[in-house]
């Protein structure tokens, strides 16, 4: 078994959050069980932050900051996934680009299929 | 169930004021509307109104006179001035009252909104992250629509050009300068595709409208019918700033569709008879967006509408004439009650050198954090 976001599936509606839900968004009702999302998923939509986040909250990488992709990532059970997106180029991001979940916290990150190629992610 | 009418409509200036506070700006706007409808503080029954971080609106009896009404405040991120409005309408038709006001007004800190998660319900790692910027949200959900609709950068440029050639016709503005497409887009990137001249600034001042039953309003004169008013939060499926996930497949509801088609059914028009229209342009993609949101085009079609000019002040469906967010700022409270005002002024034919020729219909529209909406039909 691999690393996987841990979501919720509503038992009456079969609604799917992520982070899981206290009261579906869908039906209002609250009895959810915990489901583990699907590891691969496309790019849905993203952007690239330019510019560094304010600090504090934001922590600067120890390398300085650089540019990245934040976007969102639709999973096989249908829910889109907010995450940093890591990438060799920003283009390889666009039409739907297929990508694998790398990281669950403290934010969801997905790499590119050039990304892992590359081997620069972390494990 | 009385008509409701708008009586009077009134501003502080907006942009950087550093001598005043939030709530000055409040009270300069009160006393414009009042002056306006030609009433005094006296007159008015009932009152509602608020600032995002500027200060409870009630407080304001302080300077206003202790005149004993009720006065609720209303904090609804950027629909704060809509739900204000909304309400004090919904207490002229209760009969609770005959003059009513609204009022909204804030004063930020120069900069981008500094939100903290957990006040959205999310783990402080999302602001450790670098997740925790508004502007984020904005550029994705633009560039999602500009490649499933063809929408080309140029435009995004086009759209921020006329706010601030808008802007420069509109003394009150906070920005004045015109500013070329090409200087536009030229500009830095924010967060692609946008760059810095393409979003609103946090900024501060002050809007209060004042609303009547239709019987003052005959009394007073140059009233302005509100043929429809309507608020709404988001539906399941919908696509907002700071959120963890988007729910639901297919496409994202739009609240600002939701609240759009409820003002229009009140009002018993349709988007095609509007003269003049305000839109929530918190980035120039946000105008392009909510142009198909609110009924006035299909998707896609915003390519060809603005590249014709047919949203500028002489073209089919003037948007923004004040300039709207972009070239006035976001004080968050205020704006939805600008929008009303420059609605109010251009179907009275008083806005000068920004004036559309003959408005008879006009239509305003806010939508903000974390997915509510505040539309209205106005008439003469």
């Amino acid at each position: 078994m691999g690393r996987s976001l841990t979501g919720s599936r509503c038992q009456h509606c079969g609604t799917v959050a992520f982070p899981p839900a206290r009261g579906c968004q869908k039906c209002g009702r609250s009895s959810s069980e915990e489901i583990a999302l699907g590891a691969r998923g496309t790019v849905w939509g993203y952007t690239v932050q330019r510019f560094a986040p304010k600090s504090p909250p934001y922590v600067v990488p120890a390398g300085g900051f650089v540019p990245f992709a934040v976007g969102y990532v639709e999973l096989p059970e249908g829910v889109k996934v907010e995450a940093v997106l890591e990438c060799t180029d920003f283009a390889e991001l666009d039409s739907a680009a297929p990508v694998t979940l790398v990281a669950t916290d403290p934010v969801p990150r997905f790499a590119t299929e050039g990304a892992l190629a590359r081997g620069g992610v972390i494990w | 169930m009385s008509g409701v009418a708008i009586v009077g409509a009134g501003l502080s200036k907006f942009g950087r004021q550093p001598d005043k506070t939030g709530r000055e700006l409040a009270l300069e706007a009160i006393r414009a509307a009042l002056a306006d409808a030609g009433l005094a503080w006296t007159d008015v029954q009932v009152a509602f109104g608020g600032s995002d971080g500027s200060g409870l609106a009630d407080t304001l009896v302080a300077d206003l006179g202790l005149t004993g009404i009720p006065f609720t405040n209303v904090k609804n991120g950027c629909a704060t001035g809509g739900s204000a409005l909304m309400s004090a309408v919904n207490a002229i038709r209760a009969g609770a009252a005959e003059i009513a006001l609204a009022v909204g007004f804030d004063k930020h800190p120069r900069g981008a909104f500094d939100p903290r998660p957990e006040d959205w319900g999310l783990p402080a790692a999302y602001g450790e992250a670098g997740l925790m910027v508004t502007t984020q949200f904005f550029g994705i959900k633009i560039a999602r629509y500009a490649r499933e609709h063809g929408i080309s950068e140029r435009t995004l440029a086009l759209v921020a050009e006329k706010a601030y050639r808008n802007g420069a016709l509109n003394p009150n503005a906070w920005r004045r300068e015109p500013i070329s497409a090409d200087d536009i887009a030229a500009a830095e990137m924010v967060n692609d595709p946008l760059t810095r001249f393409m979003f609103c600034s946090p900024g501060e001042g002050g809007a209060a409208v004042v609303v009547a039953s239709d019987t003052v309003a005959a009394r007073l004169g140059r009233a302005v019918k509100l043929l429809g008013a309507a608020t709404r939060t988001r539906r399941f499926g919908s696509f907002e700033v700071f959120s963890p996930s988007v729910q639901g497949t297919g496409r994202p509801s739009s609240v600002s569709a939701d609240a759009a088609a409820a003002a229009f059914a009140a009002a018993g028009v349709g988007p095609d008879e509007v003269d003049v229209a305000q839109l929530q342009d918190t980035e120039s993609g946000a105008e392009i967006m909510h142009l198909a949101e609110c009924g006035f085009c299909k998707d896609g079609e915003q390519e060809a509408m603005i590249a014709n000019g047919e949203t500028e002040i002489g073209g089919r469906l003037p948007v923004n004439t004040d300039g709207g967010c972009i070239a006035n700022g976001e004080p968050i409270g205020a704006s939805g009650l600008r929008q009303v005002h420059e609605i109010v002024t251009q179907l009275r034919g008083e806005a000068g050198d920004r004036q559309v020729k003959d408005p008879r219909i006009g239509f305003t529209h806010v939508y903000g954090a974390p997915g509510i909406s505040a539309c209205t039909v106005l008439a003469v």
